[in-house]
């Protein structure tokens, strides 16, 4: 009965390559995700637009704006000459910040005196507040320092030198992508999987693949394995762009991705198979798709950390398979982790997939459906 | 009066891959106002095709059309708004009430407020859906939906009026009803009406036909003339002691004789154009035939079929017989290869098939006849073993195939009503797939894709996609398909819906030929012409059983002192409107 398994897995194939469209949208939009993720979600903030206001005529200030204009995250957008002139700045969004130098600014430094400078930020958008205010804040502290040492005060009692592990550099593509294999491979899988039934009763070939000798359970497998080798297939193409493109460091051991890999497919399939069984529909089972993607995607940890989460909802998590493979592609990618010290990671996966195929098959069984 | 609608040479052709099709090719024709005619043609004649480009839906490539005295070149807007088309599949929105539909169709065509009400109230009586406006329309029976459909061109009577194909699927009841409502709007609204169909029944009753093969016209005549093209010719054959059926596959390769179909009871002949037909010769041949007594032939009238096939069999060089199909079954199985006691099927209140009882022998050919919504697929699905049986018992080959294992499957071939193979798979795809799902071995498969693709004549289009081919192969294919196997026993749901006459002569011919071989064929069917093939026949209604015998039984129960030898069709309408009286639609 292998042969016949294999001989729908072949139908399901050629069903979805020899349409134009369903071939180009295997291949187009997963390569466009993870350009567009790629390159546009990121955390770290560039060209952060500036406006300075400068009462101060000293050498100080002018030190201090020289060093955020030098910076690649700034870009000093205009000088304020009045107090009056700082609202509309902010207030239209022409700028993310204004700093403003007092009149004495330079004046109190050389006397050893301390100088406030004024930051005035727009708050609306409190994450990106928050970094431009650390950039700031560290652009200061090596001013402090390099001031403190050219003018012979008394250098300052401790400094912090951090050093970031993993991902030395801060770069926050290297926490972005790893991420998106698991995002476009989940994508992909489960659009193919959940419109696979759908597809064949909405036409009406279901019956006729029904009355063949095929047993409800190699009906599953049939289904099933194109859906896990295309998800393969497109999560090494991920893998190969995250590594020679992106240039990620792929320091642990691919195996152990790819085990990883494996299971979340599994339990993928089992997932996309179980929506498509329960739709009458093909509009049904994209529905059904989209209801689990966009939970599955905010409780994975792609984009917020699990641990911030209400304890109810990070519960919850234990149930999105996409959580388990972003722990196991980061794992691998910037912390070199293999077999052992994934497997915690390993098992919920089997868990999920074994489950939802069981459900599948028994939604097959009766067929009431 | 001038015509409502005039062709000068009309041309439309489609690029292919392969090659470019001419679709319609130099069409000139101009309709007769205030009447009906028809427009037949095999599957794929460019029908469609032509109804499209007359509604502007399609620009031709060549030619001039004039509608209600405007130019499609330059006022192509002003016809389609000025015209009713009904395409094949109408668009209503199944999630809408019937009321709701005219509503929309009735904003759609700017009908005024206040004159809609009695409109709405001439419709709906006249479609016998005045009780039905609160129900959604998607879940109307296949002839009602068509109804509304018609009411909802309807809504502001339309000059000209074009259907394509109206009464395909709909059950004889609900077409006779179809055809009281055109009638009656070109009495009272003067409207012109084109109408293209695979009924011939229906075309002869028009006041004129068009008659359309490979994209042209072939002529454009009154039903009564065409038929006198073939006096003469026709014949009726009579015998006892041998089913019609067999002696049919008997006269099939006598060049002396173009067509031989089943009658009413009897075998109807048309003779070879070229040939003269050797009425001596044929007789004496078979009366070689074993049991066979009482051997006739009669002159006949002329039917409107026969024009249609003779003219088509002429004009189709490449049409060649069927093979005769070889198959090989299991002689072991016991006599009665399906057995139904007290079948029942409840859908929550509603009951869809109320405790039938039946059985089928052995190579026999079973007939299952019923309005739309009978019950006749429902119990179609649980013999296949698609839907479990609420109650009672059933047994297929000694299994019941619901909770039997998958080998017993293996005994049976389906054909669903609907095409149901995979549109994007090519054609040896396909039936490559099927092999291989039954399991057949390596050398086996490719034994039985070389046959099928001879047999149904489907080697020019193995590499088409199975969604691209003309309605008359999807069927053959559908049945190719059916058949990589070898079952025992067939099940055909209404395998004949839509395809031309010829395509349907061909699929008899099959069948019969199936059925000669030991396999049992149970087969769903709205042509009650084509009861005539079965050996034995049941009509269902509203989930019953009304009759079950030969045809001959059948046709006997609606004998009547005014109506000495009625059809299957006059005894389908009789059961039907005895169970139910009928609406009063004519009022």
């Amino acid at each position: 009965m292998l042969q016949a398994i294999w001989a729908l897995s072949i139908k399901e194939f050629l069903a979805l390559l020899r349409d134009k469209r369903s071939r180009a949208v295997l291949i187009g939009p997963p390569l466009l995700q993870l350009l567009v993720f790629g390159y546009a979600a990121t955390f770290n903030l560039n060209h952060i637009s500036v406006a300075i206001y400068n009462e101060d005529q000293g050498e100080a200030s002018r030190q201090f704006i020289s060093q955020i204009e030098g910076s690649p995250n700034f870009n000093i957008i205009q000088y304020v000459s009045k107090n009056s002139d700082i609202a509309p700045i902010i207030n239209n969004k022409e700028a993310l910040m204004l700093i403003h130098f007092g009149p004495n600014f330079s004046t109190n430094l050389q006397k050893n005196i301390t100088a406030p400078l004024q930051v005035i930020l727009d708050g609306r958008n409190s994450n990106t507040t928050m970094i431009s205010l650390n950039y700031i804040r560290s652009i200061l502290f090596t001013f402090n320092q390099k001031w403190a040492s050219e003018h012979g005060s008394k250098s300052l009692p401790s400094t912090l030198q951090p050093r970031t592990w993993y991902n030395e550099n801060k770069q926050s593509s290297w926490f972005i992508i790893p991420g998106i294999i698991g995002l476009i491979t989940l994508i992909v899988t489960l659009t193919i999987t959940a419109l696979s039934v759908a597809r064949e009763r909405e036409e009406g070939t279901f019956d006729q693949l029904l009355v063949t000798p095929l047993t409800p359970l190699q009906i599953l497998i049939g289904k099933a394995l194109p859906g896990i080798i295309i998800g393969l297939v497109e999560a090494t193409v991920i893998i190969i762009f995250a590594a020679y493109w992106f240039d990620i460091p792929l320091r642990g051991n691919i195996g152990a991705l790819y085990l990883g890999l494996l299971l979340f497919l599994l339990s993928a399939v089992g997932i996309g198979l179980m929506i498509s069984t329960i739709s009458t529909t093909q509009q049904q089972a994209i529905l059904g798709t989209f209801i689990f993607m966009v939970p599955a995607v905010l409780l994975s940890g792609y984009a917020t950390p699990i641990e911030n989460m209400p304890e109810i909802i990070q519960w919850l998590t234990y149930l999105d398979p996409l959580r388990y493979l972003l722990i196991i592609t980061r794992g691998v990618f910037l912390e070199g982790d293999s077999y052992t010290l994934l497997f915690p990671q390993y098992w919920p996966m089997l868990i999920i997939g074994i489950t939802t195929l069981a459900t599948t098959g028994w939604l097959f069984q009766k067929r009431v459906v | 009066m001038t015509s409502p609608l005039q062709l000068k040479s009309v041309s439309k052709s489609f690029a292919s891959k392969e090659r470019p099709i001419l679709a319609v090719d130099n069409v000139s024709f101009t309709l007769t106002p205030g009447k009906v005619t028809g427009l037949i043609g095999p599957d794929a004649s460019g029908k469609t095709t032509l109804m499209r480009v007359m509604t502007n839906l399609l620009i031709a490539d060549s030619g001039h059309i004039q509608v209600l005295g405007l130019d499609m070149a330059t006022q192509g807007h002003a016809i389609q708004s000025s015209l009713g088309y009904m395409p094949q599949s109408f668009g209503l929105y199944e999630d809408l009430t019937v009321q709701e539909n005219l509503d929309l169709y009735a904003n759609l065509q700017s009908v005024p407020l206040e004159e809609r009400p009695k409109r709405y109230k001439i419709l709906l009586e006249m479609t016998g859906l005045q009780a039905f406006t609160q129900r959604l329309s998607g879940q109307l029976s296949g002839g009602m939906k068509q109804k509304l459909g018609l009411a909802c061109i309807l809504i502001r009577p339309p000059s000209l009026l074009l259907l394509d194909e109206p009464t395909v699927g709909v059950d004889p009841v609900s077409r006779r009803e179809l055809w009281q409502i055109i009638y009656r709007q070109v009495a009272d609204e003067g409207m012109t009406v084109l109408v293209s169909t695979t009924y011939l029944d229906e075309a002869e009753r028009c006041y004129e036909v068009l008659l359309m093969h490979e994209g042209k016209i072939l002529g454009q005549h009154k039903p009564a003339d065409f038929n006198k093209t073939l006096t003469g010719r026709t014949f009726r054959l009579e015998a006892k002691g041998i089913l019609y059926r067999q002696l049919l596959t008997q006269l099939e390769y006598r060049s002396d004789i173009l067509d031989a179909s089943l009658g009413e009871d009897n075998i109807h002949l048309i003779s070879a154009a070229d040939t003269p037909f050797d009425q001596a010769a044929l007789l004496s041949d078979l009366r070689l035939l074993k049991h066979v007594t009482d051997l006739r032939i009669t002159p006949a009238p002329a039917q409107f079929e026969d024009v249609f096939i003779a003219t088509l069999k002429a004009q189709t060089t490449t049409l060649s017989p069927p093979k005769k199909i070889k198959t090989v079954i299991n002689k072991t199985s016991p006599e009665d290869v399906i057995k139904v006691v007290k079948l029942e099927r409840r859908f929550g209140d509603f009951v869809a098939v109320k405790g039938i009882s039946f059985s089928v022998r052995r190579g026999e050919i079973f007939g299952l006849l019923g309005a739309n919504g009978a019950g006749k697929s429902t119990t179609f699905r649980m013999l296949c073993g698609l839907l479990p049986a609420s109650s009672g018992s059933l047994s297929v080959a000694g299994h019941d195939l619901r909770t039997a294992s998958a080998t017993a499957r293996r005994n049976i071939g389906y054909m669903a009503q609907k095409f149901s193979l995979y549109t994007n798979l090519s054609v040896s795809q396909n039936l490559r797939f099927f092999a291989k799902a039954y399991g057949l071995s390596k050398s086996r498969q490719a034994e039985r894709i070389q046959w099928a693709l001879t047999t149904f004549e489907l080697t020019d289009y193995q590499n088409s996609n199975a969604g691209e081919l003309p309605l008359g192969f999807k069927q053959r294919l559908s049945f190719a398909a059916a058949l990589m196997h070898e079952p025992d026993i067939l099940f055909l749901d209404e395998p004949t819906s839509g395809i031309d006459p010829l395509a349907r002569q061909e699929f008899w011919q099959r069948t019969n030929a199936l059925a000669e071989t030991g396999i049992t064929v149970m087969v769903t069917t709205h042509f009650m012409q084509e009861a005539n093939y079965c050996d034995r026949l049941m009509i269902m209604a509203e989930g019953q059983v009304l009759a079950a015998g030969t045809p001959n039984e059948i046709r006997q129960l609606a004998t009547t002192d005014n109506q000495a030898m009625p059809s299957i069709e006059d005894a389908f309408i009789h059961l039907i409107e005895e169970h139910t009286p009928p609406q009063d639609i004519t009022s």
